[in-house]
């Protein structure tokens, strides 16, 4: 029993979209509704939202490519920078589907209103909320599109956010909004399991996909990447099937095999920590994960010994509290009250707050106090914490004012700074109010 | 040329074509600078040809060091370009998405150094894998526009380069005519692919080097740098269209490769499919220059102590910058050669020879006031001392001489330095420094055979085992023997004879039979007077105890080093005539290298009198060449004037403020550039 029905479309096509685009079958129909027949007019705009692969892209792509009477142009709005770019993308688009035989070179176009006049039909445009940094009028302009062209065209904008996110404060008209849910475990389980590799049966199959959920559907809910794990580890399923030691049929068998595999995919390949040729080699070489190390096992960097002195006494002076500095590197700072020292709301709290800004000057005297031998406030000093910005280690705070001396923040976490000290024998951990 | 602005500010100054003409500058200014006229024109073509060594070595020596990681990062390419030509009818390549190959490339926080590495890279990679390479830097792209601007100028740029038609034209074609997008760029891609495979055969020689369908890469040279936004984008945008044609990133990074997950969001980073490739730690780097430029006889120049010291310290505790490293050893070259008249003979021996017979009567004195050769004249006889001071060519005569043994120390100085860090390497804590480097320091600086750690050393190498010991020995063999050096002959065979005679050890320990030890009685003894008893018989004995034949053998050894490091290894300034071929004034390099600015700027702030005579100094230098008004001790009166004014105007804006300590008129001056 076909789910989707249109008097202006063949049933066969209407079948063959509703194979080609499972569990999103009501939103299409609800979309084919909204197009009519060729002669209608429909609604001038549509709003499509979902979170990342919910099949926003695909299911438009197919609609639209399968339904060969509805001429359309696809924009992918991360694409086209600048709303030149994006006009002209569409108007080029549109003069190949028009016309094969007049080959113009491309009309240049600036503004929408050039636009409006050299336009000639529905227009898809992909990631729409990069719109929303373009000029003030492209959005709201789109969405009247047809209004403002005199024709036929619906505009269908698909995006991650939802409405409200968008509409400008100027107001605009209101796109007819459609949502696709995420996909179900279930759903996800019927779509992956219907791209199954000729020489295995679909059953065998399925059951891997079932397994692979098991594994990563607490983690990841993204179809594409699901599907590019269930690639990429599939080999390693059919191995003992391959080998002979197991029939298709041993599911609990193949499950032992494959599910550690699984599990350290998860918190390698999935995470990017090595990359999915380096997966695949090791898969064939059989060897120990081991050999090759993520991206993470390299996270100590190198530094010259004044930068990390610099590093230190930047971390310090962005977690301590300025009035502190006394107690810290003073040698006969006085009596301090303990009491009076100690404020309750001060502290634990500097860690939680996150860094705050403090002047090179301030930076200077601290690594003047915690450096053994002396150091002279030499040039090569100055470029040190010039290259530590570059090195996004540190980071400059409104530096728009060139009387006051510039601000910084330490950017760099304890444990990172607790590394640099220990190489250089360094306690940080006493110097830190937070830790007292 | 001359500004007037009492605000901070850049001035463009046009560098006038007369100036252009002039060519010789630099020997000008070479000669200019010296006190004395004596071979400056020589002296200048010496360093001039010395630096070009340096700089043709020390390229060489990058070039090696680089070679592996180039290695890689190519055979890298091949794979994944074999990967983007696979069938993809393939099940597996049909459902795997498709990822951007992407090396990370991690090449250590000295940023001075990336450039001549990327620059070689792309050597490489134009060589033997690919004309389409794009260099990215952070500060020319703000935003993803800039980055396809910048991308698009260089890969289409570089296809007119083959097409070998002029680049000025390319230039009048205005960029943004083209339409910076990926699809412009693919279009380019398939016109200037299919334009290389229908060449004709006679141009088939410059793309035969590449491979079909080369990739085209994207490198980013500093990856911190970029933003968030402009990354996610192009990598989104490109990864529309890695199935179209084959791209490849290269992400330059300076210090972890955590910076890719920082910067990169997970659903943008799993387009990608990175492979971490590191380069040499730039320690290791330094240590392969210093052993291959300084600790060779390779190059007649040599540095004091001191100078090392200024080099090494200014590269551990500032920058690690190994190119810096080399400036700062050209700097010595330079510095050298413009101040020390004597320098001309710093050349090779055989041309020194021949220099020293046309020497000049001046330098003939240059030489007396030396004060390595005043202590060697007062060791001669005095018929000698006479002669030496006062005929020439005697002097001439002993000054060959001369620096004929200190090539010859210099060429036994540092094998027997090798065959010394072999042993103190291996020492437990290394009492005399891990790296070469610092022995060296070591023994530049006094008698290294008189200080404390050397004696510690020693004491140690008397306890090595003989296993290593016999590594070490047959090391220093090896080091010895293929070194030039003449007179080592004696030392290998005496090197070998020990080796035979540890072999001989061995055997006659082997046919030795065991006998019954003191502890093994000991065991049997369980009265408590009895065991107290021979407890001290054994230590009597073990005090009085003879030497065993190995420890013997080891002593000797021992000895023997050290008096190869008593004969060998004497401090440079010890030998007669070192000034000639010692760069030693390690206040002028640290003077140029290691600038204070706060420092200065304090002083001359500090004392209104001195910042007065600077303010009439550069005053006077803008206004013309007419100097001689400003060698007078006396400020000009207008001038006075103007400065007084300027500074309150200065105090007025805010620049600067008087200190109300004293008299003195302190500034705070904007500090907030250094």
């Amino acid at each position: 029993m076909p789910i989707l029905e249109h008097p202006a479309y063949p049933p066969a096509t209407l079948l063959c979209l509703e194979s080609l685009v499972p569990c999103r079958e009501s939103q299409v129909s609800m979309l084919l509704s909204i197009f009519g027949e060729r002669q209608q007019l429909s609604f001038p705009s549509i709003f499509i939202y979902g979170h990342t692969s919910s099949g926003k892209t695909y299911v438009m792509k197919t609609l639209l490519n399968t339904l060969q009477q509805l001429p359309h142009v696809f924009v992918n709005c991360v694409e086209c920078f600048t709303s030149r770019l994006l006009l002209e993308e569409i108007l080029i688009q549109l003069q190949n589907h028009s016309s094969e035989t007049r080959r113009a070179s491309p009309v240049p176009c600036d503004t929408f209103n050039d636009f409006v006049r050299l336009f000639k039909q529905a227009l898809v445009l992909d990631r729409a909320e990069q719109l929303r940094e373009m000029e003030a009028n492209i959005l709201p302009a789109f969405l009247r599109l047809q209004e403002l062209t005199d024709r036929n065209v619906t505009v269908i904008l698909l995006s991650e956010i939802v409405w409200e996110m968008f509409r400008p404060n100027t107001g605009c008209f209101e796109p007819f909004i459609l949502y696709f849910p995420d996909y179900s475990i279930g759903h996800l389980q019927k779509i992956l399991s219907q791209n199954h590799p000729p020489e295995y049966s679909a059953d065998f199959y399925s059951a891997y996909i079932n397994i692979l959920l098991g594994v990563f559907y607490m983690v990841c809910r993204d179809l594409k990447e699901l599907q590019h794990l269930a690639a990429l580890n599939f080999s390693k399923y059919c191995e003992p099937v391959v080998r002979k030691e197991a029939k298709e049929r041993d599911t609990r068998k193949l499950w032992k095999n494959i599910e550690p595999h699984l599990k350290k995919a998860m918190q390698t390949v999935y995470l990017r920590e090595i990359s999915s040729s380096q997966w695949e080699r090791l898969q064939c070489e059989e060897g120990e994960l081991g050999q090759i190390k993520g991206l993470s096992a390299h996270a100590h960097v190198e530094l010259p010994y004044y930068s990390k002195f610099l590093l230190i006494a930047a971390y310090l002076a962005s977690y301590n509290p300025v009035r502190t500095d006394k107690r810290f590197f003073l040698k006969h700072h006085g009596k301090i009250k303990k009491t009076n020292f100690m404020k309750k709301h001060e502290k634990t709290s500097n860690h939680l707050l996150g860094p705050k800004p403090f002047p090179l000057d301030r930076l200077l005297a601290i690594l003047y106090s915690i450096v053994d031998n002396r150091v002279a406030p030499t040039a090569n000093i100055f470029s040190q914490i010039t290259s530590l910005v570059t090195l996004q280690l540190l980071s400059v705070v409104g530096n728009n004012d060139q009387l006051d001396g510039p601000r910084y923040k330490c950017t760099v976490s304890l444990d990172f700074i607790r590394a640099i000290a220990r190489t250089v024998n360094f306690d940080i951990i006493k110097y830190l109010y937070d830790f007292l | 040329m001359s500004t007037r602005s009492l605000s901070k500010g850049c001035f463009v100054f046009k560098p006038s074509p007369k100036k252009r003409k002039v060519s010789r500058t630099t020997a000008y200014y070479f000669r200019e600078g010296s006190s004395d006229l004596e071979d400056s024109e020589l002296r200048f073509a010496t360093c001039q040809s010395l630096q070009k060594q340096v700089k043709s070595e020390t390229e060489q020596i990058e070039e090696e060091l680089n070679e592996q990681l180039f290695d890689n990062l190519v055979s890298f390419l091949r794979r994944s370009h074999s990967a983007f030509q696979e069938k993809k009818t393939e099940w597996t390549c049909r459902t795997k998405s498709r990822e951007i190959p992407t090396a990370a490339l991690v090449l250590g926080v000295n940023v001075t150094d990336h450039d001549f590495t990327f620059r070689s890279l792309s050597e490489v990679l134009q060589n033997n894998v690919t004309p389409y390479i794009a260099l990215l830097e952070a500060k020319d792209c703000p935003g993803i526009k800039n980055l396809m601007q910048k991308l698009l100028g260089q890969l289409m740029n570089c296809c007119i380069d083959v097409d070998s038609s002029e680049e000025e034209d390319y230039e009048h074609v205005s960029r943004s005519r083209v339409r910076c997008s990926m699809t412009t760029l693919i279009n380019w891609y398939e016109s200037a692919t299919k334009r290389t495979d229908s060449e004709t055969p006679g141009k088939k020689r410059t793309s035969s080097r590449h491979w079909q369908s080369p990739p085209v890469v994207v490198i980013f040279k500093d990856m911190e740098s970029f933003t968030t936004k402009v990354l996610q984008d192009f990598v989104v945008i490109s990864s529309q269209h890695i199935g179209e044609f084959p791209l490849v990133l290269i992400f330059g990074i300076a210090t972890s490769p955590m910076i890719i997950h920082s910067l990169l969001p997970h659903s943008v980073s799993s387009l990608l499919c990175i492979e971490l490739f590191q380069s040499l730690s730039c320690k290791d780097h330094l240590s392969t220059i210093i052993d291959k430029i300084l600790l060779t006889t390779q190059f007649p120049l040599k540095l004091s102590e001191k100078v090392l010291q200024v080099l090494i310290n200014i590269f551990l505790y500032h920058d690690f910058s190994v190119q810096n490293f080399i400036k700062g050893f050209q700097l010595c070259i330079v510095e050298h050669f413009h101040s020390n008249p004597l320098s001309v003979l710093c050349c090779q021996l055989e041309e020194a020879k021949r220099r020293v017979n046309s020497l000049s009567h001046n330098q003939c004195e240059n030489v007396r006031r030396l004060p390595s050769f005043r202590r060697y004249v007062e060791s001669q006889v005095s018929e000698k001392q006479i002669a030496l001071l006062t005929v020439d060519s005697s002097l001439k005569e002993a000054v060959q001489k001369l620096l004929e043994d200190l090539n010859v120390y210099h060429e036994n100085y540092f094998p027997i330095l090798r065959c010394l860090h072999v042993f103190t390497s291996s020492l437990p804590k290394y009492p005399l420094g891990k790296q070469i480097r610092e022995l060296h320091c070591a023994c530049l600086e006094n008698r290294v055979w008189e200080t404390e750690e050397y004696e510690s050393s020693l004491q140690l190498a008397r306890m090595l085992n003989k296993s290593d010991l016999v590594t070490m020995l047959q090391k220093c063999v090896e080091i010895l023997v293929s070194s030039p050096g003449r007179e080592f002959d004696e030392i290998v065979e005496k090197l070998k004879e020990f080796l035979t005679q540890f072999q001989k050890l061995e055997e006659a320990y082997q046919e030795r039979d065991e006998s019954i030890s003191p502890q093994k009685e000991l065991q049997k003894k369980t009265n408590l007077y009895h065991l107290q008893k021979t407890l001290l018989e054994l230590k009597e004995s073990r005090r009085s105890k003879k030497l065993t034949k190995f420890e013997m053998l080891r002593f000797e050894v021992v000895d023997y080093i050290d008096s190869l490091v008593r004969h060998y290894l004497v401090p440079a300034d010890h030998k007669t005539l070192h000034e000639i071929v010692y760069f030693n004034t390690a206040s002028v390099l640290r003077e140029h290298l290691n600038a204070a600015p706060r420092i200065a700027l304090h002083t001359a702030l500090n004392n209104p009198y001195s910042y007065l005579k600077a303010f009439s100094t550069v005053v006077t230098a803008a206004e013309g060449p007419t100097a001689d008004a400003a060698s007078s001790d006396q400020v000009d009166d207008v001038i006075h004037a103007r400065f007084i004014r300027a500074v309150s105007e200065l105090e007025l804006l805010g620049f600067i403020k008087p200190s109300k300590q004293k008299t003195d008129h302190v500034a705070r001056l904007t500090w907030g550039g250094c």
